[in-house]
């Protein structure tokens, strides 16, 4: 027993990740949160979805169900559990049941990697950003198993159109990525890295995120990587394969019940993955505004209270919600609900404000925020423009994508190595 | 049998070789024949790997010769089934069937 | 080989070793045969993605993290894409209700099993063959495994590959070009 106390205790004076650390114990811990922070951020879109495109769009968006619909996606989840499970004849009901289980793997898997902090990371591999592009391309795979095993038109096509669109823009991506890749090996005695933790710390001893880096060859790196994310989940502007004026939701067009809740577990885990990928390689990760400039105690305080502040102003809006739901006796429920939501958010924001807690949330939070903001420009994409037909969409993938990113590529290696290939061109530089 | 060796990675890759030929030999579906090529590459490849990591622990952390050749031979691999299938395509446009057994016109 | 030490000071062992090599051979194995003997070609390609989802993570047992990265990548999200791509244009029913197997399986069998026969022969009896493998491996830490390849494919003074690397890219120029010329309708 004491041994076992040791093993836990042992870890959390290390500063690798339990992964590297070999520590089983805290990997299953930590795994265990991803997935409790997977669930919650997937349950949180669908509600942020519904109300900000409600918003958008001049309405109201959800408002029965719970106080301004805080537990509409519950009801959303518990229909779809209870809906009844239809499998179409002739359909292959082996790859038909495991599609769904393909999406959710490559979805989950990715999320192994993806750093919180420096140590707050599942594990680190020496091929970090590596291992998450190639396995958010397994999801094409359950894609088009699906589109296949449904024995129907409409999702076959769905299937191949959306592959055909995912494969494209995955270039592109790889593209973007290496360009960043190259900006890490800047360091002063570096060979540059793979590695997501080595990247952002790469970002730190530049003192600059690599979005800014190099302006503006940063800044169309990131455009490429955030178009190309947006075509790679499926999304608005480019959901043609799931549209439902176009298609009739595409290749999940046979799955109903909780293989169709698999399917949109696995969208909205995908593209929380990909943001984390642009946060990590372009926006710092985990590291918080000014890390290197605004260094003086006073600073750091003053960012570590963020946190906090945030849940703080949650709670506020809550409570003025709270006061301007109608007197009537039906809404008393719901007036007590988000009075009691509003608290929960405030104790949690006053929990922030202890120094324990503060330093070790500060790089979980700046990494959140900077993702959730990711969030809110694919629902902002979604309300705002309108949809990409297939063949502008391909076009796109590959004529202007692709070629941007290649001489971004080849402008990347030239600006960076570019006091070296001057000494050569001198003739005056060593090996 | 508890310790893993080289050998056993080297009975594993012998034993996907194997299969892989004998779905070379035995399969009428193109296809699947392409397929069991790759299961037969990947045989090599594990070869490859493991030989490396022995080579490794003779000539040091550097010496990774046997994976950068297995990178070549994943790269290979691309190249050929995308060739391979293109061939498929263009033999299936013409005459509708998958069968080995019926790709034997020299000309039609 | 370093007698003294078999594992470097500073690093962690490798957990569980013998039982995730057995269940992953298994997977392999089984993913194997399931491609050789199924009907149906999308069985066959999901057994087979199955198989190299499992040589990946052997080969990160074999603390060769890139080669996995490359596998799961290339051949698993890229080849098998393509696979099943064409297995939907072409698959057609009738091929499903054929005789799977051609005439020739017995002959197919027996030159299978000659050559495990001599895969067996070479491992087991030969002195050559057991003194190639001997006991125990050294178990490096992973950190700069992309960075060592790397070395050996473009360092200036020590990379040996860089004709291989670029003969490689002209190879898979004549194979893009090859299959474009291949499967278009009319050339």
């Amino acid at each position: 027993m004491h041994a076992l106390m040791q093993y836990i205790q042992s870890y959390l004076d290390s500063d690798k990740t339990p992964g590297g650390a070999g520590n089983i114990f805290w990997a299953t811990v930590y795994i265990l949160l991803v997935f409790a922070g997977l669930s919650v951020a997937v349950i949180a879109m669908n509600w942020l979805e519904r109300k900000i495109l409600a918003h958008m769009q001049v309405r109201l968006g959800p408002m029965r169900v719970g106080p301004h619909g805080l537990l509409q996606p519950i009801a959303d989840a518990i229909k779809l559990l209870l809906k009844e499970d239809i499998i179409p004849a002739e359909a292959d009901a082996v790859v038909f049941w495991i599609a769904p289980f393909i999406v959710v793997l490559a979805a989950f898997t990715v999320f192994v990697v993806v750093p919180f902090g420096p140590t707050h990371a599942i594990t680190d591999m020496n091929i970090g950003i590596l291992f998450m592009l190639g396995v958010s391309s397994l999801s094409v795979l359950g894609i088009v198993t699906a589109g296949w095993a449904s024995n129907s038109h409409y999702p076959l096509i769905g299937a191949l159109r959306s592959s055909a669109q995912m494969v494209s823009y995955e270039v592109a991506m790889g593209l973007a990525v290496v360009s960043v890749i190259l900006m890490t090996s800047l360091n002063d005695q570096s060979t540059g890295t793979l590695s997501m933790i080595g990247i952002v710390q790469a970002q730190l001893a530049q003192q600059e995120w690599f979005i800014f880096k190099f302006f503006p060859l940063g800044l169309i790196g990131f455009g490429i990587f955030a178009i190309a994310m947006v075509a790679e989940t499926n999304r608005a502007p480019f959901d043609l394969p799931e549209a439902e004026s176009e298609l009739t939701a595409g290749f999940h067009t046979e799955y109903s019940g909780f293989r169709w809740s698999l399917f949109f577990l696995a969208e909205y885990s995908a593209m929380i993955a990909v943001s984390s990928i642009a946060v990590t390689l372009w926006l710092g990760g985990w590291l918080r505004p000014f890390p290197n400039l605004l260094v003086a105690p006073p600073w750091d305080l003053v960012f570590s209270l963020f946190p906090a502040i945030t849940f703080l102003l949650l709670a506020a809006m809550c409570f003025y919600n709270t006061a301007r739901m109608p007197k009537h006796p039906l809404f008393k429920v719901q007036t007590i609900g988000l009075a009691g939501f509003g608290v929960v958010l405030g104790l949690i924001g006053l929990i922030l404000f202890l120094p324990a807690v503060r330093l070790r949330v500060n790089d979980i939070f700046w990494f959140s925020a900077k993702v959730a903001g990711f969030m809110y420009l694919y629902i902002w994409y979604r309300g705002t423009f309108p949809r990409y037909r297939f063949d502008q969409l391909m076009k796109v993938g590959w004529k202007v994508l692709l070629p941007t990113g290649l001489a971004l590529l080849v402008l990347t290696a030239f600006v960076g190595m570019r006091t070296e290939l001057w000494a050569e061109l001198q003739g005056v530089w060593r090996p | 049998m508890l310790h893993i060796t080289t050998l056993h990675y080297l009975v594993l890759g012998a034993a996907l070789f194997l299969l892989g030929v004998i779905g070379v030999l035995t399969r009428r579906n193109v296809v699947i024949v392409l397929m069991s090529i790759e299961l037969i590459l990947n045989a090599v490849n594990l070869n490859l790997v493991a030989f490396s990591r022995y080579w490794q622990g003779i000539h040091g952390p550097t010496a990774l010769h046997g994976q950068v050749f297995a990178i070549f031979v994943i790269t290979d691999a691309a190249a050929e089934a995308a060739v391979g299938l293109g061939i498929l395509i263009a033999f299936f446009r013409n005459k509708e069937t998958v069968n080995v057994d019926e790709v034997n016109l020299l000309k039609w | 080989m370093n007698p003294a030490g078999m594992i470097p000071a500073g690093t962690n062992p490798p957990v569980a070793t013998p039982f995730f090599f057995y269940l992953l051979a298994a997977i392999m194995v089984i993913g194997g045969v399931m491609v050789i003997t199924r009907k149906n070609a999308v069985h066959s390609a999901m057994a087979l993605i199955t198989t190299l989802l499992a040589q990946a993570a052997l080969y990160l047992m074999l603390y060769a993290p890139f080669v996995a990265g490359v596998q799961i990548i290339l051949y698993a999200g890229g080849i098998m894409v393509l696979f099943l791509f064409v297995i939907m244009l072409i698959s057609i029913e009738r091929a499903e209700k054929e005789r799977q197997f051609n005439k020739q399986w017995p002959v197919g069998i027996v030159a299978a099993a000659a050559l495990g026969g001599l895969f067996i022969a070479v491992y087991t009896t030969t002195t050559k063959g057991r003194a190639l493998f001997p006991e125990g491996r050294m178990t490096y830490g992973e950190t700069q495994n992309t960075q060592q390849i790397a070395a050996l494919l473009f360092d200036r003074t020590a990379g040996q590959y860089m004709f291989a690397f670029e003969i490689a890219s002209l190879l898979l120029l004549v194979a893009i070009i090859g299959a474009v010329v291949m499967a278009k309708k009319r050339i």
